[in-house]
């Protein structure tokens, strides 16, 4: 029995319902919920398809030609003389294999497609979460509980938080690439062509993550532990950074499925903005010529990253934070 | 709400910037309204010989790569901009509240499914939950609002059915319901503008969001075509003339930002001033 829970007069841990069971049940059923909601999104895309107007061959085949022979192929491909639970079962089975079909607008294999394109955005989403983690850290760490400090950055934050990424792209590139010509105008060469797309990306995701996590700083600052420690003569740089900044961490953490959600998005117009190759780009090329196959498999696949991501992160969340191991979910109770 | 609070209310300190989002505003309803009276030029007008010329005293903002002012297209184009994200947001604020009380009174199985099916939408990006949905209907401006509008309703569903639980367990409804009021009469009368209280600051917030958000299609291609003045597609064909002529695709950001900015201001004083705190 721990001195915590002797004092804080909770009441023990049932025999055979250890605290370390009720932690493996609760990241089960939370994997279990997560598996839920991307079952229901494959669903809804399944769904979405067949209650489209017009007829499921012209929906798929996008602006490509008609002829017989697509046509018996995206027949074969469905299943369309099946019945419905078939073709259902069908496409969840396809999906679960990771085999999103065929795109007749470009004749390739879209998870191909997909995997061929990854890598761009990937590397780029990347880089722009370490710019706006970084560029958070510091801001907080460097500006909370300083007068003057707090304000300009504030100032700083809301104009970065309300700037589109894309025409902080534009900016970027028109100063840096345009005028002064440090970096590359297009394209995915070196990791020079990388730094633009991914500062317009990172900043604006990274201004709002620092607001929060500035506010959490404060609050823990204020804390009694946070004197103890200056008393004991420990600098000031490493209470922040050592000691306040773990608890300020804790309600940042809960903006991560916001974080990717904004930096899957954006990614798809900042590589736009700098003609970069990657997901994006294939998406909006599938949108404005009606591919919907893939379509169809960027917003699944992003919805899987959404929700693998969000799933770790509240693991993680559980694993760090042991006050949140016992009761209900936070995140369910209405409150 | 008066009745409830104790004590005196705390005066408001209204900041120079809350002044400055307000008179930016306004200016922006003026171009809304009345964008004739703000610019002589015509918006959609090709004059080549005057074509991407610099900042002048005839052009203020300079001129794109067809010779149409600038200044004169981000006027114009204010009311695309601002209307599409208003209407969008009245979309999921409507659609969104309504989910969001149905969950909160129903409670049970709807509920649960109304949760369940708010949690699916939100596991979608909202830019490529919206670019999947102009995937079936086309680009254009209603689809562009509904898209957008339907990619904003989790937030409003979430917020509005933890408020109307919390409204409904609380002292006063109890109460109200011990005087024999009909369970009608008790939702529309005593539930209901509790339940919304949030809802306007919410919005207000969102709508910045949305703004970016509609630029960011319309800069995709996906909104208005060309040539109407647009801010996000005035972004996009400016993006091709950077090397020559930069403010064609700066200064309708700047717009962007700037309306952005206020409208993000007055939020979060509403959102303040509603918790009863100072901003």
């Amino acid at each position: 029995m721990s001195v915590e829970s002797t004092f804080t007069s909770q009441p023990r841990p049932k025999a055979g319902h250890s605290p370390l069971s009720a932690l493996g049940g609760r990241i089960v059923r939370r994997i279990f919920s997560g598996a839920l909601v991307l079952w229901a999104a494959v669903t809804l895309s399944f769904i979405s398809v067949y209650l489209a107007p017009g007829d499921i061959v012209s929906l798929l085949i996008g602006e490509q030609v008609r002829t017989p022979e697509i046509e018996a192929a995206i027949r074969a491909e469905w299943g369309l003389d099946k019945p419905l639970y078939l073709q259902y079962l069908h496409y969840l089975w396809r999906i679960l294999h990771g085999d999103f079909g065929r795109s007749y607008l470009l004749n390739t294999d879209v998870s191909a497609l997909i995997l061929n394109q990854l890598w761009p955005t990937l590397k780029l989403t990347a880089l722009a979460l370490v710019v706006s983690l970084v560029f958070a850290v510091v801001m907080a760490v460097a500006t909370a509980h300083r007068r003057w400090g707090r304000r300009v950055a504030g100032s700083l934050e809301l104009l970065l938080a309300s700037t589109p990424s894309f025409w902080l792209g534009i900016v970027l590139l028109s100063v840096f690439s345009f005028t002064l010509r440090w970096f590359p105008v297009a394209g995915d060469r070196s990791f020079s062509s990388l730094v633009l797309p991914a500062l317009s990306l990172g900043l604006a995701q990274g201004a709002v993550v620092a607001q929060v996590l500035r506010r959490g700083l404060e609050d823990a600052l204020d804390e009694p532990f946070a004197l103890t420690l200056r008393a004991w003569g420990v600098d000031n740089l490493t209470v922040r950074l050592r000691h306040a900044l773990r608890h300020a961490a804790l309600p940042a953490v809960t903006l991560t499925g916001w974080l990717i959600g904004g930096l899957l998005s954006g990614a798809v117009i900042t590589e736009q903005v700098f003609g970069r190759p990657g997901l994006g780009k294939i998406t909006v090329d599938a949108v404005l010529g009606k591919d919907l196959p893939v379509v169809l498999a960027v917003a699944i696949f992003s919805a899987f990253v959404y929700v693998v991501m969000s799933t770790l992160v509240d693991i993680l969340y559980l694993l760090i934070d042991p006050r949140l191991r016992g009761g209900d979910d936070l995140t369910e109770t209405p409150s | 709400m008066s009745q409830i609070l104790s004590g005196p209310v705390p005066k408001r300190h209204y900041s120079v910037g809350y002044g400055l989002a307000v008179f930016f505003l306004f200016l922006v309803l003026l171009a809304v309204l009345l964008p004739a009276y703000l610019s002589h030029y015509d918006p959609l007008n090709a004059d080549p010989l005057n074509a991407m010329l610099p900042s002048s005293w005839q052009h203020w903002l300079g001129t794109d790569q067809l010779g149409r002012d600038v200044l004169t297209r981000i006027i114009y184009g204010s009311r695309y901009s601002l209307l599409i994200s208003l209407a969008s947001m009245a979309v999921a604020v409507s659609i969104g509240s309504m989910l969001g009380l149905l969950a909160g009174l129903a409670k049970g199985p709807l509920d649960e499914f109304i949760s369940r099916a708010v949690d699916v939408i939100s596991a979608f990006p909202d830019l490529l939950l919206a670019l999947m949905l102009i995937a079936f209907t086309g680009p254009g401006t209603t689809n562009l609002i509904f898209a957008l509008g339907v990619a904003s309703i989790p937030r409003f569903t979430r917020v509005v059915r933890a408020q109307t639980f919390l409204v409904m367990s609380s002292g006063y409804v109890e109460q109200a319901k011990t005087f024999g009021l009909t369970r009608r009469v008790l939702i529309w009368r005593h539930v209901l503008p509790h339940a919304v209280a949030h809802v306007p600051a919410l919005a207000t917030l969102g709508l910045g969001t949305a703004i970016i958000g509609t630029a960011g299609l319309s800069f995709l291609g996906m909104g208005p075509q060309p040539p109407t003045a647009e801010w996000g597609l005035m972004l996009a064909e400016g993006r091709n003339y950077l090397r020559n002529a930069w403010w064609i695709a700066v200064w309708p950001g700047v717009a962007i930002t700037l309306t952005v900015i206020s409208v993000n201001t007055l939020g979060r004083y509403w959102q303040a001033a509603f918790e009863g705190k100072q901003p």
